[in-house]
């Protein structure tokens, strides 16, 4: 069984078709990749499985859970984490303090005990923090720790953004074209980054991303989207290959 | 200059981050309880009525602050927890009950009108708010059974262990009675501040969109600051009946909600201290103002709308001027001191955003 | 017949309502920010007026007094948006919305110690005769009221369909950087906007103190015309207009038929009511964005 499966998922603003009968499914443990030109659908395609919109057709399936059946604030409880496009970070926080939000599905505190600031919320307090000290490992953090987010580059909040993902433990990563904006260095550190966490933390990750060099160096198989319906799916190279995604969007000429 | 190195998770959970600033603390508390021996009955009776008020704003706090949800109208909930109060009382409950009493049936109608409310943004929960604080005048009017109406609610000096507890004959107690309160308060709100619901709340209000991407509920956290906001609120509204001694459909009137959000924004949005400091300016404002007219002109008329006008101009001000408030004021000439001389010029420029329209969410 | 006067008195307030709310919602078609010192600026327009006018001050006819009255409180919107809300660039709603709160104070304030706190009246024209249409009575000033009123909803409405500035107002509200990057200059813009405001209110105000007295607490009326504005739908002129006759024509049926406590509180708990049922106003103008 797939981890995630998408069936025949259409979704209509008003007359654009955004996403037109799209079917894919995810397998655990793989880095899968959506490519499409602007406007092909794909950011809309993460939103869908947030559900922050609601299918007009088609079913949603996460780990043998019907998606559809869950609210928005539920998919992090499920285990499926994302980041965002345009940085949706807390500007008036620390570092530390937006991946402490990550944690938030695991808390297990009431409102009274945490007024009063039991033992048993210094203990999970404690416990947040240890989680989050090896995602600050793991990602370089440490020197960003206690700094407010208003003040960081815009490539350090990018890594913030899927620090606080990752906080949350998830089983799914979604990554919004996690390399925009990047320069290639950075872009080298996301790909190690993207291939640890497949690797070593066993994260299924799902993502959006435009940059071709890194699609190609880390996933294990890409799903080309144009005007919301699959376009070709399959290995990065195959998909690169086809003919009809070069038309698209790869130019004449281009071919691998 | 104190650099702090944080060796262990207690560390950055505890209250003080270290000696010096729990030695502060600690001595600002020594010197609030020996207030009753430094001050005179009339400027322990402006400390109390500071006090008050600072609990009225952590309660606005709470809500605008921390969670980002601007209200004009929260004199209705300071006129709820007054009132709700004085009926208790009246039933023969002690005031030891009456009390938190009153703040929790505030608490639960401000997560009543929550409902509705968490659908509404910026401007429009402004305006809704301000329509309850308008509303509130006209319905403590109608329910005059209850509240005396337009003649108002008298309160009866409190029973409080034994003792009876004045402002007039006993200003020391009353004044001890409110510093442990005003000292409750602040404890809760710091607690939550530093566990996962204050960091909630501030996801909230800082980008609701990836707040429910990491599994916050918003509707249930924004009910929930609400909810403790008006609690507390209510608890200060209760604080200043028995202060006042009598209270009218006229007391809490809009003018009042709206000093108090610009009692907090000239404060500190944001911070503990801000609810404090705002304090202090809205309490002593009137004295200050009555000693400056006295300066400048030789005849005693009073100037009405003086001290609402120049608390705006204040106001003004320091949105212009200072946006954090006098907390931010204190932080930025503290850290320039620390960091001396290597403060740079614009450390706290803030980033210039440009506008994007909000009717497209 | 009784209900019909109730009904045209009604319409001539809420006219004064959505003249008001139409400087509410031009401010903030244009510059996404809230006025809440709009009802003061008609208070402080109706006592320039008066300042000009009224024969214990300068007595100027009415006629020139009036025009320079509306120039002035639109040089005063758009020195107040130079001076003040320019600093403002950048910073969030909540505190140019607080900004405006505390303006509209100081405005009181001033307003009190120049011209007292009395309710005077202004000595205008437009206050003599009545006309009467079957039984129908109505006082000139309501009928100037009335007409001035669809008169610059229709104007303004096309002001900003169809002119240049216009458009230019309302993309400056919707994207500001792609704006600027439009060659539009938006700082000045949203100056003129602003003083457009301020003409608008002083219309208001003028027509408002020919029909009755006026003290510097008028401009608590803009709370109600606030409601109005949000019941029609913030962003909507016709709508603002459509609000405002909504309170104006409620009030007088809520005082007939309604307990006297209760027909105060008509116009807010329609308010609240509105945006329980329809957060966004009647005639809303917001929609989803994609993320």
């Amino acid at each position: 069984m797939s981890l995630l499966e998408i069936r025949n998922a259409t979704l209509k603003f008003g007359g654009v078709v955004a996403v037109n009968d799209l079917s894919f499914s995810v397998e655990k443990g793989e880095v899968y990749a959506i490519v499409g030109p602007n406007g092909a659908g794909k950011s809309t395609v993460f939103n869908l499985i947030s559900r922050f919109y609601d299918p007009f057709a088609g079913s949603l399936t996460f780990d043998g859970q019907n998606l559809l059946k869950r609210g928005a604030d539920q998919i992090a409880d499920l285990g499926i984490a994302r980041t965002f496009q345009n940085i949706e970070l807390f500007d008036h926080a620390t570092v530390l303090q937006n991946l402490l939000v990550g944690r938030h599905r695991h808390r297990k505190t009431t409102l009274i005990e945490e007024m009063l600031f039991t033992a048993r919320v210094r203990r999970e307090e404690k416990a947040h923090r240890a989680a989050v000290e090896e995602v600050i490992d793991f990602l370089d953090l440490q020197p960003y720790r206690d700094k407010m987010i208003a003040g960081l580059p815009y490539g350090v909040r990018k890594v913030v953004e899927l620090g606080r993902a990752l906080s949350s433990g998830p089983k799914l990563l979604l990554l919004d074209e996690p390399a925009s904006g990047l320069s290639v260095e950075e872009t080298q550190d996301m790909r190690w980054w993207i291939d640890d966490i497949r690797t070593q933390m066993g994260i299924t990750v799902l993502m959006v991303e435009h940059d071709m060099g890194l699609v190609s160096s880390v996933s294990d198989r890409v799903l080309a989207l144009a005007d919301g319906a699959k376009l070709a799916e399959g290995t990065p190279a195959e998909v690169q290959a086809d003919p009809a995604v070069i038309e698209a969007y790869l130019g004449a000429g281009a071919a691998a | 200059m104190r650099i702090q190195f944080k060796t262990s998770y207690e560390h950055d959970i505890r209250l003080f981050p270290d000696r010096w600033s729990f030695g502060v603390y600690a001595a600002l508390l020594i010197v609030a309880f020996a207030l009753p021996w430094l001050l005179n009955a009339f400027y322990l009776g402006e400390a109390t009525n500071v006090l008050i008020w600072a609990i009225a704003g952590l309660g606005l706090m709470l809500l605008t602050g921390q969670t980002g949800q601007a209200s004009l109208g929260h004199a209705a909930f300071l006129a709820m927890g007054c009132y709700t109060g004085a009926i208790l009382m009246e039933m023969g409950l002690s005031f030891l009950l009456a009390m938190p009493l009153a703040g929790l049936v505030t608490g639960v109608i401000g997560m009543l009108f929550a409902i509705p409310a968490v659908r509404l943004h910026g401007v429009y929960l402004a305006i809704a708010t301000i329509a309850l604080s308008i509303l509130a005048d006209d319905i403590i009017v109608l329910l005059e059974p209850w509240t005396g109406g337009v003649s108002g609610k008298f309160f009866e000096p409190i029973e409080l262990f034994g003792q009876t507890i004045d402002r007039w004959s006993t200003p020391h107690l009353f004044y001890w009675m409110v510093l442990v309160i005003t000292i409750i308060c602040t404890l809760f709100y710091r607690n939550l501040l530093r566990a996962p619901l204050g960091r909630a709340m501030a996801a909230v209000r800082d980008s609701e969109v990836s707040a429910t991407a990491m599994g916050v509920h918003i509707a249930y956290t924004k009910a929930l600051a609400f909810g403790i906001s008006c609690a507390i609120t209510g608890i200060a509204g209760f604080l200043m009946g028995i202060f006042s001694g009598i209270v009218t459909n006229e007391t809490f009137s809009l003018v009042i909600s709206i000093q108090l959000l610009m009692m907090i924004v000239i404060g500190g949005l944001g911070s503990i201290h801000g609810a404090f400091f705002g304090a202090i300016v809205i309490a002593f404002l009137p004295q200050a103002l009555s000693i400056l007219t006295d300066a400048v002109s030789s005849s005693s008329v009073a100037i009405p709308g003086l001290e609402s006008g120049v608390f705006a101009a204040i106001l003004i001000a320091f949105i212009l001027f200072e946006p954090m408030g006098i907390y931010g004021r204190w932080m930025k000439i503290r850290i320039w001191f620390e960091l001396f001389p290597f403060a740079r010029k614009d450390m706290f420029r803030r980033q210039k955003s440009y506008l994007k329209t909000e009717r497209l969410r | 017949m009784d209900l019909l006067q109730l009904l045209v008195s009604g319409l001539a307030n809420g006219c004064v309502y959505g003249l008001i709310a139409l400087g509410f919602v031009l401010i903030y078609k244009a510059t996404e920010a809230v006025n809440f010192a709009q009802g003061d600026f008609m208070m402080l327009g109706a006592f320039v007026t008066l300042g000009l006018v009224n024969a214990e001050y300068m007595n100027l006819p009415f006629w020139i007094g009036a025009p320079i009255a509306i120039l002035m409180m639109g040089l005063f919107g758009y020195l107040l948006n130079f001076f003040l809300l320019r600093h403002l660039f950048g910073q969030s709603q909540v505190a140019v919305v607080i900004l405006t709160i505390a303006l509209g104070f100081v405005l009181r304030f001033f307003a009190g110690m120049i011209w007292g706190h009395l309710p005077v009246s202004l000595e205008s024209p437009l206050a003599l005769g009545d006309l009467r249409i079957g039984s129908v009575v109505l006082g000139m000033a309501d009928v100037a009221v009335i007409v001035v009123t669809f008169l610059l909803t229709f104007f303004l409405y096309q002001f900003f369909q169809k002119t240049k500035i216009g458009l230019a107002m309302q993309a400056a509200s919707q994207n500001q950087m792609a704006a600027y990057y439009m060659g539009i200059p938006v700082k000045r813009v949203q100056g003129l906007i602003w003083g457009l405001g301020g003409m608008v209110a002083a219309v208001a105000g003028i027509l408002f103190a020919s029909k009755g007295a006026i003290d510097p607490n008028a401009g608590y009326l803009g709370i109600k015309a606030f409601a109005a504005a949000v019941i029609g739908g913030f962003g909507s002129l016709p709508g603002a207009l459509a609000g405002g006759l909504i309170v104006g024509v409620i009030e007088p049926f809520a005082s007939r038929y309604l307990a006297a406590g209760y027909s105060q509180i008509a116009p807010y708990a329609l308010l609240l009511a509105v945006l329980i049922f329809r957060p966004h106003g009647l005639f809303a103008q917001v929609r989803n964005k994609k993320v």
